[in-house]
């Protein structure tokens, strides 16, 4: 990555800045806020945003800035779990089965539609109602309604390489099937899985943001974003603050996540063509 | 052929079908908790228990339960609601049109205005709309749902009481004769104009919030599509023939960018099924939504079963029309 890479993209500049200081909270929350995040002093209850208390502080007297930043920990660990394991599944079986075709397709792509069938916060919330109320429960039962997304993704554009010339060249030379696959076909298929996958990490986040939102996912004490913007509803209107500012903390992360994302995938394209007039080009 | 092709898929639903419904009556099993408990009430006794137990067949072991809830199923039953006492096919006629209408109001909203802004962004790249584009979209793939919803209760409902915070329709408004459910169109075919608004006017704020997201990403999608188709050599030749540009841009690459925005179309439909969830409990919306929230939490076994069975077959239906469509975007796929 080149200076003049950094240079073209001040979003991704923006970007790796969001996301780097809500690594650094969830690494090291002690920097940021001595305050104790699940501290109650009742007599203090809902105080405006102030020197004390940037943020102010919740319906028990919690100060709401060390919420959000104790919080940062809970959701980038979800992120990056649940991540994991929907791509690892529906990259593999999508290519498997955009590829081969045939039975395995069709059983596949049946699996895949159960999933995809059901309403997905719907069997989120039935998946995490069996598992119980928790953290873990909530990235088992968002990754489990996640991975068929890729496998059609990726299946689509196989679909659609497959029958093209270089596709045919290489069978032709003799190239064996998995080469086939790996050298020629998956890194025509991988760009919108890129694509998909910078919007992910941020909607994901939102996903299991919704279930804590709902009472599922990660209980009190333990600080979850969607879970305080719930708790800070019922005072919406005048204490304002409460569901504000997780709120806005998991908005900032996400956005900060979708930069990151679309300049690499920029970077990608633009590494792959070059303009007619040799400019860089911007996607 | 494409007749076969179809009479197949619609074959292959059935499995699906059956997939469905064993997970999640396996599923619904396994939440904690007795069912028979939540029918009976807390003060029931145990001779009153099991007689309910017996009554309702939960007595049976499992695969015979699921065997006997299928033999109904085939013919029309879907049960009796553990919570409510009522016909489940009874309340899904009620919440049905509620979710159905919320949602065809947002798709409307998404795919035109998705499909439209990123065309536009593409024809314009790097200039102000494109930008303006670009900065909506990042707000609109960033923004939490719940947050949104209640940030546009705020300020609409709250501050500015332009329109209403929650409902279907306001207190005074007497609902329309039913015949659709969808009180929008049955208002409109009794003439109600009043109605008409009022439905109009709920609907406005919960189907915004449902389709900011998907605006914004049918919106990239298309504007990455409409880019790339631009890059190929068709599009050269197509100018070097001397087309408009408006002829090359609708004619030549739009067909062409349809292909990966129909893939986005169809898993937003199936996002959206779920997202009600969220949406109809903060705007009080009273459709499938809020059904299967507090079906889940009171263990409502053939709620649960009725909404599944219900929102698989409406998914599975908008899963054939995309790779149906697929075939028209793209004549290289064909189905045998």
């Amino acid at each position: 990555m080149s200076r003049t890479f950094y240079s073209s993209n001040p979003g991704l500049l923006v970007g790796l800045a969001i996301v780097g200081l809500f690594i650094a909270m969830a690494m090291f929350p002690g920097l940021f806020s001595s305050q104790d995040p699940a501290g109650l002093r009742l007599e203090h209850r809902l105080s405006a945003p102030s020197a004390t208390n940037w943020f102010g502080t919740d319906g028990v007297g919690v100060d709401v800035y060390s919420r959000v930043v104790h919080g940062a920990r809970t959701t980038l660990a979800t992120i990056v779990v649940v991540l994991g394991i929907a791509i690892f599944v529906g990259v593999g079986l999508g290519s498997v089965s955009g590829y081969l075709g045939g039975w395995i397709d069709g059983l596949l792509m049946r699996v895949a539609d159960v999933f995809l069938a059901f309403p997905p916060l719907i069997l989120a919330l039935a998946t995490n109602a069996v598992l119980g109320r928790g953290l873990q429960q909530t990235m088992f039962a968002v990754a489990f309604l996640w991975w068929p997304a890729y496998a059609r993704l990726v299946r689509s554009q196989v679909l659609a390489v497959r029958k093209l010339e270089f596709v045919e060249s290489a069978r032709a030379i003799g190239a064996t099937e998995l080469r086939i696959v790996g050298r020629h076909v998956l890194p025509n298929v991988i760009d919108p899985v890129i694509v998909r996958a910078s919007l992910d990490a941020g909607f994901v986040a939102l996903t299991a943001a919704s279930l804590s939102f709902l009472g599922l996912g990660a209980q009190p004490p333990t600080p979850e974003w969607g879970r305080m913007v719930a708790e800070g509803q019922k005072f919406l209107l005048d204490q304002w603050w409460v569901a504000a500012f997780p709120g806005l903390a998991l908005f900032v992360l996400v956005i900060g996540f979708n930069l990151v994302g679309e300049a690499l995938s920029n970077r990608m394209h633009t590494g792959l063509h070059r303009s007619r007039d040799g400019e860089t080009e911007e996607r | 052929m494409m007749g076969r092709y179809v009479a197949r898929r619609l074959l292959l639903m059935i499995p699906v079908l059956l997939g469905v419904s064993i997970l999640a009556f396996y599923v619904s099993q396994l939440l904690p908790g007795d069912p028979a408990r939540a029918a009976a009430g807390r003060l029931a006794t145990p001779e009153q228990l099991e007689a309910v137990r017996e009554r309702l067949g939960l007595d049976q072991p499992i695969p015979v339960q699921y065997g006997l809830y299928i033999g109904r199923l085939l013919q029309g039953d879907l049960g009796t609601s553990l919570s409510s006492k009522q016909e489940v096919a009874q309340e899904l006629r009620i919440f049905f049109p509620a979710t159905l209408e919320l949602l065809l109001a947002t798709m409307i909203v998404t795919v035109v205005l998705g499909i439209a802004i990123g065309v536009r962004a593409a024809t314009s790249r790097g200039g102000w709309v494109d930008r303006a584009f670009l900065a909506f979209s990042y707000v609109g793939a960033g923004m939490p749902v719940f947050f949104l919803a209640l940030l546009l209760q705020v300020v609409f409902a709250g501050w500015l009481r332009l329109l209403p915070i929650a409902g279907r329709l306001s207190l005074e408004t007497v609902p329309p004769p039913a015949l659709t459910g969808l009180y929008t169109f049955d208002a409109l075919f009794a003439g109600q104009w009043a109605t008409v608004m009022d439905a109009g006017r709920h609907l406005i704020l919960p189907a915004l919030t449902l389709s900011i997201a998907g605006i914004s990403e049918i919106g990239r999608i298309t504007r990455s599509a409409m880019l790339n188709a631009l890059d190929q050599d068709y599009i050269r030749t197509a100018r070097a023939k001397g087309l408009s540009e408006r002829a090359v841009w609708l004619r030549h690459a739009l067909p062409n960018a349809m292909l990966p925005t129909t893939t986005v179309i169809g898993l937003q439909v199936a996002f959206l099924l779920g997202g009600t969830v969220l949406i109809e409990n903060i705007f009080s919306w009273g459709g499938l939504g809020t059904y299967a929230w507090k079906g889940i939490f009171r263990l409502d076994i053939p709620v649960i079963m009725g909404i599944t069975l219900v929102s698989t077959t409406a998914y599975l239906f908008v899963n054939l029309g995309v790779d149906l469509l697929y075939t028209k975007l793209d004549p290289r796929i064909r189905y045998e």
